[in-house]
């Protein structure tokens, strides 16, 4: 048994990988389970049932995949640029603290236009904090993947500082969160009774503004020669410079409209605890995705369901929230395995040669 | 070349019984790979001592059947007998064990190690470099090579390098010795010291196979020939007795195509570079020194010298892939361009055929309709807010294929599905079809069959006639021979002066290759 190089890559691995994977993780989860002495059928419905199981649960679980679409459809291009950003996470945060500074800033007889400014601020603020990491990739060639991921504990301590510091509700009982954004603020709901807000269209928007973006238009196409093949890309007249930027501030604002989304969504304030992590797990949206528009709708849904099954699995069965990403792990490490097959076949065969 | 005259002739093709007095036998060797059927039915007899060639096109199997010679790859089917007794060979290790040696086509040397670390790199790990390095100056003594042990890899020239590897192969005393393409980064002259040595080594009873696709080449050193046309054997031949049209029949199935050459006139100077002098940007590039150039519309100028000696550099210069030059060191048709991007000098006329194909011509992974974005983004193709008019690439790419007759599964095949000679031709035609008014073309038929390099040289020539300026650099020397007007020699980053290439010799031209060009300056700026 041994792997042979395919002569050309499979198409139908490229599709069915991600989902062979998935089946892997599940028998894996559900060993794992067993191992942990829980029902199995209860542990994967906990996962894969009850974050479908009623409208509300759906509204959940688009709450939890908008701020992963976005985020991940930014990392798409920068990857696909060859543009390592593994930094979302800080980028989301600043994007957070940007608009939640901005909704700070109103009160009460505020018009509705201060929604647009706390979206913009937060585009803004995760567009200067990947522009953080651009510079020193350009400047200094410091590794992006190092700068990027160094800067997601900067911006943690700087979130930190903010509400423990300066911005903390002096009501709030030495809390450490800011006072609740004024109502004007607050992101329209879209389901009434629900958490779902109008982000999940703008992401669904994004989707197709991406793919456009990145099939159809010029701009794309830099970028994508920029990554399969940089001699290509310098012979053809395209900067790399200006790719870098182009990927990483991108990715940087479609991350930071995430959190200032989340900041005046759901949340309604900001606290330490921001993000659980959405600008790690779209990594893995991306990837699951194929750094493919309509792909990462699909992965951004699929590691929603993750998410919340994590948060369920604490309160009804009593396991640990780390299992999240415990699947998560699972779900990128056999997904990355499979992905092996997509260029390469496994070969049976008994060896022939030297018997004619 | 006297020394082959003294050798009885053998017969071309000896009986197959032969096979126990033979060094080496391989019979019915066959080896697919998942899209192509790489050697087929292919039997190659070496008699001990012998000079033995292996001629065939890219593609044709050579370097699969010499990998399983060398023990690199294993065949589907076939056997091989070594000195009359049948061996499997699972490794290049089972096959240093038998005396077969191999020298790549591409070094493998440490730049930074002198001539005896990398040897001793090579070798048995028990020898201490002492020993190896007075091994390495006996031999050196014995076959007349000029090699220092001691000097740092990354001082020696091409040729020199070569001979650290040949110098590795005959240090573990083979009885087979196998080249790979040896002489396609060296002068004639040093070609012809190579020559030398292999002569030398197979009188002492070493055998020699020698892979190539030079017909000169192998009618100088070999006295037989196995020829391989798509994977399987289309004769063995002594090559001293055959025309050069005999053995281009055997190894492509046809005389080798004519070239028309149409007549021309020149007009103004189109690319001229005045005293460019720039330092190289990374560590194992070259410095560019003084280049002096004049390319003027309707003629093919062209730049011959072994690769790596500032090609890369003056075309990435000139391309405006480095803008370091200043603005007036460049002109096109009298405008500074020194300091412009490759896309505005594309707008200004100025075309460019890289040497690498997959991955610089054109992104392997893309069809060619996408492809075609890479340079003709000035032909409308591209709408307001940078969208891609798909209808319209799909269209060129289209068009280009019907035109310069591109074997490809239609504008949506990936590029890399393409054999080189018709990628190449899909690249030269995405060129030409721009209607440049200055094109400079980096190997334009390397690896290419010799078809699609017929095809490629009229398509120049065809330019030249309407008057676009032609600019060639090329390692292959018949082929400036046939297709330019005019010849510059590139050595050490420096260019001589042009000469005619109708007054030019092979002799003078691989004299300048080593930079020898003052003594004859002269002469040959009178001629220019």
């Amino acid at each position: 048994m041994r792997l042979e190089p395919r002569a050309t890559p499979s198409k139908v691995m490229m599709f069915a990988s991600p989902l062979i994977a998935l089946a892997i993780t599940v028998a894996l989860g559900t060993l794992l389970f067993v191992a942990l002495g829980k029902d199995p059928l209860r542990g994967l419905s906990v996962f894969f049932y009850e974050p479908v199981k009623s409208v509300y649960a759906l509204t959940e679980l688009g709450v939890k995949a908008t701020p992963l679409i976005l985020i991940a459809l930014g990392l798409a291009v920068c990857f696909r640029a060859n543009v390592w950003n593994i930094g979302a996470e800080g980028q989301l945060l600043l994007g957070a603290i940007a608009g939640g500074g901005m909704a700070l800033l109103a009160g009460p007889q505020t018009g509705k236009w201060i929604l647009v400014a706390v979206l913009i601020a937060g585009v803004l603020g995760g567009m200067a904090w990947a522009s953080l990491t651009a510079l020193m990739r350009d400047r200094f060639h410091a590794n992006e993947i190092l700068v990027s991921l160094m800067l997601v504990y900067v911006a943690e301590m700087l979130l930190a500082y903010l509400v423990y510091g300066p911005w903390r509700d002096p009501k709030g009982f030495n809390f450490p969160q800011t006072q609740m954004f004024v109502p004007g603020t607050q992101v329209p709901i879209l389901v009434p009774g629900s958490r779902l807000h109008i982000g999940f269209l703008l992401a669904l928007v994004a989707v197709a503004a991406v793919w456009a973006y990145m099939f159809r238009t010029l701009g794309g196409f830099r970028i994508l020669v920029g990554g399969l093949a940089p001699r290509a890309a310098s012979y053809a007249g395209f900067s790399e410079r200006r790719a870098l930027w182009t990927a990483l501030l991108l990715s940087g604002g479609m991350a930071g409209l995430a959190g200032a989304l989340e900041a005046a969504g759901p949340l309604g304030q900001l606290t330490p605890y921001v993000s659980p992590g959405y600008g790690f797990t779209a990594i893995i949206v991306a990837f699951v995705g194929r750094l493919h528009p309509v792909g990462v709708l699909f992965g951004g849904l699929l590691l929603s369901m993750f998410v919340i099954g994590g948060e369920l699995s604490q309160s009804r069965l009593g396991l640990p929230k780390s299992l999240t990403a415990v699947f998560q792990g699972l779900l990128l490490f056999t997904l990355l395995a499979c992905d092996t097959f997509i260029r390469y076949r496994l070969v049976f065969a008994r060896q022939r040669a030297w018997t004619a | 070349m006297a020394d082959t005259k003294e050798r009885t002739p053998q017969s071309p093709a000896p009986d197959p019984a032969a096979r126990e007095h033979a060094r080496l036998a391989m019979r019915g060797i066959r080896k697919v790979y998942p899209s192509v059927v790489a050697n087929d039915g292919v039997d190659l007899t070496v008699m001990p001592g012998e000079l033995h060639a292996v001629l065939g096109e890219n593609g044709a199997g050579k370097s699969t059947l010499m990998k399983i010679i060398y023990g690199a790859v294993r065949p589907d089917a076939g056997t091989m007998h070594w000195n009359g007794e049948p061996v499997q060979l699972r490794s290049p290790n089972d096959a240093r064990a038998l005396g077969i040696a191999m020298v790549y086509q591409h070094f493998s040397l440490f730049e930074s190690l002198t001539v005896a670390q990398n040897i001793a790199l090579g070798l048995d790990r028990s020898l201490s470099l002492a020993n190896i390095t007075a091994r390495v100056v006996t031999k050196a003594k014995e076959y007349g090579l000029d090699l220092e042990p001691e000097r740092p890899v990354h001082t020696l020239s091409v040729g020199e390098r070569q001979r650290v590897e040949v110098m590795r192969a005959l240090l573990t005393e083979p009885r087979l010795l196998i080249l790979d393409e040896p002489t396609s980064v060296l002068t004639p002259q040093a070609i012809e010291k190579l020559f030398e040595t292999l002569r030398q080594l197979a009188h002492g009873g070493c055998s020699v196979l020698y892979i190539s696709h030079k017909l000169d080449e192998i009618r100088a050193l070999c006295e037989r020939c196995t020829v391989l046309r798509a994977g399987r054997v289309t004769g063995v031949v002594d090559p001293r007795q055959q025309s050069t049209a005999g053995l281009s029949r055997l190894m492509i199935g046809a005389e080798p195509p004519r070239i028309e050459r149409p007549r021309s006139d020149r007009g103004v100077v189109a690319v001229r570079v005045s005293g460019l002098t720039l330092p190289k940007q990374d560590e194992f590039g070259v410095d560019l020194d003084r280049v002096n150039l004049e390319v003027r519309r309707g003629e093919i100028v062209g730049i011959a010298g072994v690769s790596g000696n500032g090609q890369a550099e003056l075309l990435d210069a000139l391309a405006g892939e480095d803008r370091r030059a200043p603005s007036d060191a460049i002109a096109l048709f009298g405008e500074s361009v020194g300091t412009l991007g490759a896309n505005a000098r594309r707008e200004r006329g100025l075309h460019f055929v890289p040497e690498e194909r997959l991955g610089r011509g054109a992104v392997p992974s893309l069809s060619l309709a996408d492809n075609i974005l890479l340079t003709r983004r000035a032909s409308g193709i591209v709408r307001r807010l940078g969208w891609i008019d798909t209808q319209r690439t799909q269209t060129m790419a289209a068009g280009i294929i019907e035109r310069f007759n591109v074997k490809a599964g239609g504008s949506g095949a990936a590029a890399r599905s393409l054999s080189g000679g018709n990628l190449q031709k899909f690249i030269v035609g995405r060129e030409i079809d721009a209607t440049p008014k200055a094109l400079i073309v980096a190997q334009p038929t390397w690896g290419v069959d010799v078809g699609a390099a017929a095809q490629i040289h009229t398509a120049l020539l065809a330019l030249r006639a309407s008057g676009c300026a032609v600019l060639v650099v090329s390692e292959d020397l018949e082929e400036l021979f046939t297709l330019t007007d005019r010849l510059y020699v590139i050595a050490a980053g420096r260019l001589s002066p042009s000469v005619e290439t109708a007054g030019a010799t092979a002799e003078r031209i691989g004299e300048w290759m080593s930079g020898l060009w003052q003594s004859s300056a002269e002469a040959s700026s009178n001629a220019a």
